[in-house]
């Protein structure tokens, strides 16, 4: 085991530096005049040659990237044209934002993915199955901000159970900044009305991010479940007298659980890397919209910024399923 | 035989529907089986004889499989009509089966350990309250079950996974668990048959021991004649859905009357004449979804007369609890 983590670990290790390799030839080798594009659209000869000398891109490549990575160890990752404040900084403002919706999402389309597509493969071809089958297309064939408008329209504008957008109510103050996540935040300030606050403003956009990511956990786990539920071992659990609840959600489900792990450990990195809509349409300011309004102002710093942040998530994502993988499966540990 | 059977099956009719029609798989089943007796139940494979075990602890799913007619009842109780809850008090505590291929049998991801405590915690659960053991209780019986079925350090392969023990170590943890409950009747669908030679009759020995120790009654599903008339004393031999003979082992070898069974016999090499032909039985298993009428055999039969093709033959009673359904087997 302790062999098969190491390996794992240090395979994250590499990707990251193939990453990093890959951003750092993006901003600092393919551009023309990476110093030009830093010093901005509007900068005259003497400035461009300013920047070149202090961001050292008159330096060769191997000590540029040296430099670039020592940059990225200490959090540095360049300054943002548009605000010309440093791009970690603004990071850090808007990362924790998505990460709190998405980790919402996340843990809304396991808890509730995984025990439907369960359901249906035990009632499979009966009405629940169809109904769930339902459920699961719609969720992948809706568009993300039509059902986000549609949620708007109903719950807020219409029934009024819930706020329409933003984090917080305009009245109610952010709580003490620590993580930056509200949710978190307000509850180490063991400030509850804050909490409930930020959780009624989550909850729609959390549901409108995880519905594609719910169905196709929910998809895969049911046709993991049907294989895994047909299986010898399960009929000779039953011949054993074995409980068929016992055998449905412990011995069938963590057999189906490896695919259904790889999907959510995919469906993570999706999400980080596609928030943008249900942050435009809940007026959430997250990591999408940033990444977006600095792509469009030609803004590079903060593109490159958020895809190695994300990359770095997706990275860690894929780890954390690999572990669990080996947890789960000992013939993992054992092929070591 | 007792005067109340073990397990008594009557008349059963089995059919699974599918998508090319209903094939008829099991076709009018008699059978009863005895405290402490040993059967086998021999067949050429498609004959029905894991369907038939399966059917007595209620193992098919359905559908696509179907009852259409017949009982069975174990210790008087009617298997096709009990509810969840009376099965399970039979599966396991009364009725234990061991299975064909043991690598496939045991769940991948769990220790043997946790297996088998699973199973006997799940035995434990049908008790009264005040009769339920603790876990270290249930832990101990594990390990001396692991014992029981000869596997060496039993208290270690608690913590083994199925991938680490080899196919006859698999079979013998299988075996455990189906000894778990200290049941009455064990049935073994050719428990042997994925296992080397040598292995075999190690396992074989074990089966015959354990049966004869504990004694329980056992139903052992082969299509070898020679495994069963190691471990059994009596010998029922199906062919397609039917039971065509059923015979004490000894009478099976020495006067069998149906033609089937006969041409089973002439198939199995003998040491002294293994040079010589070996007589297999001419044409193919027949089709379950329409298949033959009147005797199922007919259309492979060296003896078929015109009242085979057209009317069933019942199982007839012989004496000496030989019974055998053929219309000419009083010629034989
Ligand atoms: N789940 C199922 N669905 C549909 N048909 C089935 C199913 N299980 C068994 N059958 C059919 O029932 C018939 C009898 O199968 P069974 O497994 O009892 O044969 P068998 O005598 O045990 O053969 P073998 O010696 O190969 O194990 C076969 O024709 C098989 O195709
Ligand atoms: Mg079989």
């Amino acid at each position: 085991m302790i062999v098969y983590v190491v390996q794992r670990v240090l395979l994250t290790g590499l990707m990251l530096f193939g990453l990093i390799c890959i951003t750092f030839t993006v901003s600092n080798v393919a551009p023309s005049d990476p110093a030009a594009l830093a010093a901005g659209p509007d900068a005259t000869r003497d400035m461009v040659e300013t920047v070149r000398r202090e961001y050292g891109l008159d330096k060769p490549i191997w000590e540029q990237f040296v430099r670039y990575v020592s940059d990225l160890a200490r959090g540095d990752f360049g300054r943002s044209i548009v605000s010309t404040r440093a791009v970690g900084t603004e990071l850090a403002q808007y990362f924790p934002a998505t990460f709190e919706l998405v980790a919402l999402a996340m843990g809304l389309g396991v808890l509730v993915g995984v025990p439907l597509g369960m359901l249906s493969a035990v009632y499979k071809n009966r009405p629940f199955d169809h109904l769930v089958r339902v459920f699961a297309v719609s969720g992948v064939a809706l568009p993300a901000f039509w059902f986000g408008l549609v949620l708007q329209l109903t719950f807020a504008a219409q029934l009024e159970l819930l706020p329409t957008s933003g984090r917080l109510d305009i009245a109610s103050p952010p709580p003490p900044p620590v993580t930056r996540m509200f949710l978190v935040d307000s509850l180490l300030a063991g400030d509850w009305q804050t909490f409930a606050d930020a959780f009624a403003h989550a909850i729609l956009p959390a549901i409108v991010l995880s519905f594609p990511c719910l169905a196709s956990i929910l998809r895969v786990n049911r046709a993991e479940m049907v294989e895994v539920l047909s299986a010898d071992y399960i009929v000779a659990a039953r011949a054993h007298g074995v409980s068929p609840w016992r055998i449905v959600a412990v011995h069938a489900l963590r057999n189906a659980m490896l695919p259904t792990l790889a999907m959510i450990g995919l469906r993570y990195g999706w999400m980080l890397g596609s928030t943008v809509l249900v942050e435009t349409v809940f007026d959430w300011p997250g990591i999408g919209l940033y990444a977006v309004s600095s792509a469009i102002a030609g803004d590079f710093k903060p593109v490159m910024g958020v895809t190695l942040l994300i990359g770095l998530n997706f990275m860690i994502a894929n780890l954390v399923v690999d572990l669990l993988y080996g947890w789960l499966d000992p013939r993992l540990r054992a092929a070591q | 035989m007792a005067a109340a059977p073990l397990l008594a099956i009557h008349d059963y009719r089995l059919v699974f529907d599918g998508f090319e029609g209903t094939a008829h798989v099991l076709d009018g089943i008699d059978l009863e089986l005895g405290a402490a007796e040993t059967l086998g139940v021999v067949g050429e494979t498609g004959c029905g004889k894991s369907v038939l075990a399966k059917s007595v602890l209620r193992l098919l799913p359905s559908p696509p499989a179907r009852v259409v007619a017949g009982s069975i009842r174990f210790e008087g109780v009617d298997i096709l009509a009990a509810n969840d809850r009376a099965m399970r008090a039979i599966r396991g505590p009364r009725v234990a089966m061991i299975f064909q291929d043991p690598a496939t049998f045991l769940n991948p991801v769990f220790t043997i350990g946790q297996q088998l405590l699973d199973v006997i915690a799940a035995h434990e659960r049908e008790k009264p309250k005040a009769e339920r053991r603790a876990r270290a209780a249930m832990r101990a019986h594990a390990v001396s079950l692991l014992q029981q079925v000869r596997l060496p350090d039993a208290e270690a392969l608690m913590g083994r996974y199925p991938h680490q023990l080899s196919g006859g170590m698999r079979q013998r943890v299988l075996i455990a668990m189906a000894l778990s409950g200290a049941p009455a009747l064990l049935i073994a669908d050719e428990p042997t048959t994925a296992l080397d030679v040598t292995i075999q009759a190690q396992v074989l020995r074990l089966i015959a021991d354990l049966v004869r120790d504990l004694g329980l009654a056992v139903m052992m599903i082969s299509h070898d004649l020679g495994v069963v008339a190691s471990t059994c004393r009596r010998v029922v031999v199906m062919y397609s859905g039917t039971i065509v003979e059923d015979a004490p082992i000894a009478r099976i070898f020495a006067q069998a009357r149906h033609p089937y069974t006969k041409g089973l016999l002439a198939a199995i090499p003998t040491l002294a004449g293994s040079a010589a032909k070996l007589s297999g039985i001419a044409g193919s298993i027949p089709n379950l979804i329409a298949p033959p009428p009147g005797c199922r055999f007919h259309p492979r039969c060296p003896l078929a007369v015109e009242r085979c093709r057209a009317e069933k033959p019942a199982l007839r009673d012989f004496g000496g609890g030989h019974r055998v359904a053929c219309h000419r087997a009083e010629e034989s």
